[in-house]
């Protein structure tokens, strides 16, 4: 007589396919306000957005980009930005590139706006963080095109859709370096803000969040670069930008179109990032460039170095 | 002597339920087996001490003595398991939140060992923190904060930011900070530990300085024992969370009590602890001559020497050997004595004595008015620094206080 071996299939007995389908289903149908309500200001800030990075005259954009990228990093990075983007433009993707960066732009803000008190409030509330930590975990471990499975039943397909995939993707990152940044202020530090009588407010305001601040910067980085990956993968759901050229090239078996489509992204994502780590890297000179000083610079032809503070 | 603080059978046990371990140490279990039997960790066991105002008082031990705990206490950065706190006689442990903040804001302030300024302000911002958070108006605590900051000898540096300064400096902005809400009661901890040593040296001078100014009380925490003689009007030594030896520097230094505290002890110049009070010889007074008060040494007469006072005690000549002897034949005072000779007042340390020492000639131990009270001689000096402590603390009968 033979036995018939246990097999690993005969446990396949829960239909969690079906149940997970009936729930989302269930949950687009019935919270459909909640979900228009989350689209609403997402929509209305990206259409923004795009509208005025479209609108920005090429050259103007360019004096813009590199005036912001002198403030915010270096000279170097100021020019290194502006050469990249007339390599964009000269690629012939500067509207999807624009698309995209106003994607990137909008999920910054949002991203900054949610992740920022969510951060502190962990940071402050170990059972807060007790419950936000695994959601953070799934978050992040989930593969990105996992996102959209849901994204698509509860938000439809196209840009706001994927814009709302480039927030949930973007928004961990920097809420983890809050918390990391906060709870990692000195002891020391803490003490002297209450050994002078702050209050739990001031606490926060004069001492934690300040002290945590170049850690906080070093999360932005990574949201920005997150937001940059969603933003191409979400042309899977419909997004404009340079993520659809790069899938309209492999749709099309057209090598040299996704090239320039991975070239562009490429340098996007260079600048973006150069940026946002120079913000991230501690000050040890405090002198702040004012615009006034890089409108001079652009002017005398890069020359003369910004002033530095006193050694 | 006023009192400022008063910690009275203060207990700080580390531990989420620490009724077991309280009960153990009331009942006189050590540290180590509290820790072994409950597994929690005993930060201060019973602690009493009387803090005067106006004192540097100086608590004293090792890492993990307990002394940093205790100073936490103090503001309730730790909160004490058992005891009273009592600032100018009210006890500070039950305060709520509110009159905490009011105590830590206007009464209580601290220095910290790595100086914890905060790096994105400016000295002087810093050295106003304290001010902004009781909420004065900005001009006004700027004002404030400059001119402190002018008195530790920073007036320059006020739009610098910290990481532009050197160590010292940067605990003078630490100071500057503590100083700058007048509390009277102002906590350091081990303030200068983290400076090298000549920076250390001066900073202590400073602090001695600025004090004889301010006349704040200091608690000052220090693991160093010679740093807390040459600063301390009074020193606590603390081991395994409890008080081993408290009283004056002089006195413990004369009388260690126990073998702990005399392993720290022995390193202790002694000439730069001890006043010319402590080694000076009595004279008596052995007649007069017209106006004119003689007194001699009175122990150790290996040679007759004394000197000659005024009606209201004070030195006008020292008698040396010959001049007794002309003295007992019958000559007139006056024309004996030399009127070259070395007055120290009793407070002077014995250090200072000696640099002030003429060749071979005692001096004359003087007080606050200028009276005659003993007669000091380099040899009783080298004797008494030579000398080991035990035999010290009988010899002379230095009060062990």
């Amino acid at each position: 007589m033979v036995f018939p071996m246990f097999d690993a299939n005969d446990l396949a007995v829960f239909p969690v396919d079906v149940w997970i389908a009936d729930g989302v289903q269930w949950l687009a149908l019935n919270l459909r306000p909640l979900f228009l309500a989350i689209k609403w200001p997402i929509e209305n800030l990206l259409t923004f957005n795009d509208h005025v990075l479209h609108a920005v005259p090429f050259p103007v954009f360019l004096i813009l980009a590199f005036l912001i990228a002198y403030r915010l990093a270096s000279l170097g990075i100021a020019l290194f930005t502006t050469i990249a983007f007339v390599i964009i433009a000269s690629l012939g993707v500067w509207d999807e590139s624009m698309t995209t960066l106003s994607l990137i732009s909008t999920a910054i803000v949002i991203s900054t706006a949610i992740g920022l008190p969510i951060g502190v409030w962990c940071a402050l509330n170990d059972s807060v963080w007790q419950v936000v930590r695994p959601v953070l975990d799934i978050m992040q471990t989930t593969p990105t095109f996992v996102y959209l499975v849901p994204v698509v039943m509860l938000f439809g397909v196209g840009t706001v859709p994927g814009e709302v995939a480039v927030v949930i993707a973007a928004a961990p990152p920097l809420i983890r370096f809050t918390n990391l940044g906060i709870r990692m202020v000195e002891t020391e530090m803490v003490e002297a803000g209450l050994a002078f009588g702050a209050d739990r407010r001031q606490l926060l305001w004069e001492i934690q969040f300040p002290l945590a601040i170049p850690t906080i910067l070093g999360g932005l980085n990574q949201t920005v670069l997150t937001a940059m990956v969603m933003s191409v993968v979400v042309a899977m759901i419909g997004a404009e930008g340079l993520g659809l050229v790069v899938l309209q090239g492999l749709g099309r078996l057209d090598v040299g179109r996704a090239a320039v489509g991975g070239i562009a992204i490429i340098l996007l994502a260079m600048i973006l990032d150069r940026i946002t780590q120079k913000l991230a890297q501690p000050a040890t000179s405090k002198a702040k460039r004012s615009l006034w000083a890089a409108v001079c610079a652009a002017l005398i032809g890069f020359r003369s170095k910004p002033a530095t503070g006193p050694a | 002597m006023n009192e400022r603080l008063r910690i009275e059978n203060l207990y700080k046990v580390f531990s989420d339920r620490p009724e077991k371990a309280m009960s153990l140490l009331k009942a006189g279990v050590g540290k180590e087996q509290v820790l072994t039997e409950t597994r929690a960790v005993v930060g201060l066991n019973d602690v009493s001490l009387t803090v005067p105002g106006g004192a540097m008082y100086m608590i004293m031990g090792l890492s993990g003595s307990g002394k940093s705990t205790l100073a936490r206490c103090i503001n309730r950065l730790n909160e004490p398991t058992a005891g009273k706190i009592l600032l100018d006689g009210r006890d500070i442990v039950p305060l709520k939140p509110a009159e905490l903040l009011e105590i830590r804001r206007r009464r209580i302030s601290m220095v910290f060992q790595h100086f914890a300024l905060l790096p994105n302000k400016t000295v002087v911002e810093n050295a106003e923190f304290g001010l902004k958070m009781r909420g004065v108006p900005l001009q006004q605590r700027r004002k404030r904060a400059e001119e402190i900051l002018s008195i530790v000898g920073l007036g320059k540096w006020c739009k610098h930011y910290p990481h532009e300064l050197s160590g010292g400096m940067r605990q003078r902005v630490g100071l500057a900070r503590a100083l700058a809400t007048d509390a009277d009661l102002l906590i350091m901890d081990e303030a200068f530990s983290a400076l090298d040593p000549l920076i250390r040296s001066e900073m202590q001078d400073e602090l001695l300085r600025l004090q004889r100014t301010l006349n704040k009380t200091i608690v000052f925490i220090t693991h160093d024992f010679q740093e807390a003689v040459k600063l301390g009007t009074r020193i606590a030594i603390m081991k395994d969370g409890a008080v081993v030896r408290e009283g004056t520097p002089q006195a413990i230094v004369a009388d260690p009590g126990n073998d702990y505290v005399s392993a720290f002890t022995r390193e202790v110049d002694r000439s730069r602890v001890f006043e010319a009070s402590a080694v000076m010889q009595p004279c008596e007074a052995i007649g007069k001559s017209g106006e004119i008060q003689i007194v001699r040494q009175a122990t150790g007469k290996i040679k007759r020497i004394g000197f000659a006072l005024d009606s209201s005690g004070r030195v006008v000549g020292l008698l040396d050997e010959v001049a007794f002897s002309k003295l007992d034949a019958g000559s007139a005072c006056e024309g004996l004595m030399s009127r070259e000779f070395v007055k120290v007042r009793e407070n002077t340390k014995l250090i200072d004595a000696v640099r002030m020492n003429g060749p071979q000639q005692p001096m004359a131990v003087v007080d606050a008015d200028d009276r005659f009270v003993g007669l000091l001689q380099a040899e009783h000096i080298l004797a008494f620094i030579a000398s080991s402590p035990s035999t010290v603390a009988s010899a002379h009968g230095v009060p062990n206080v």
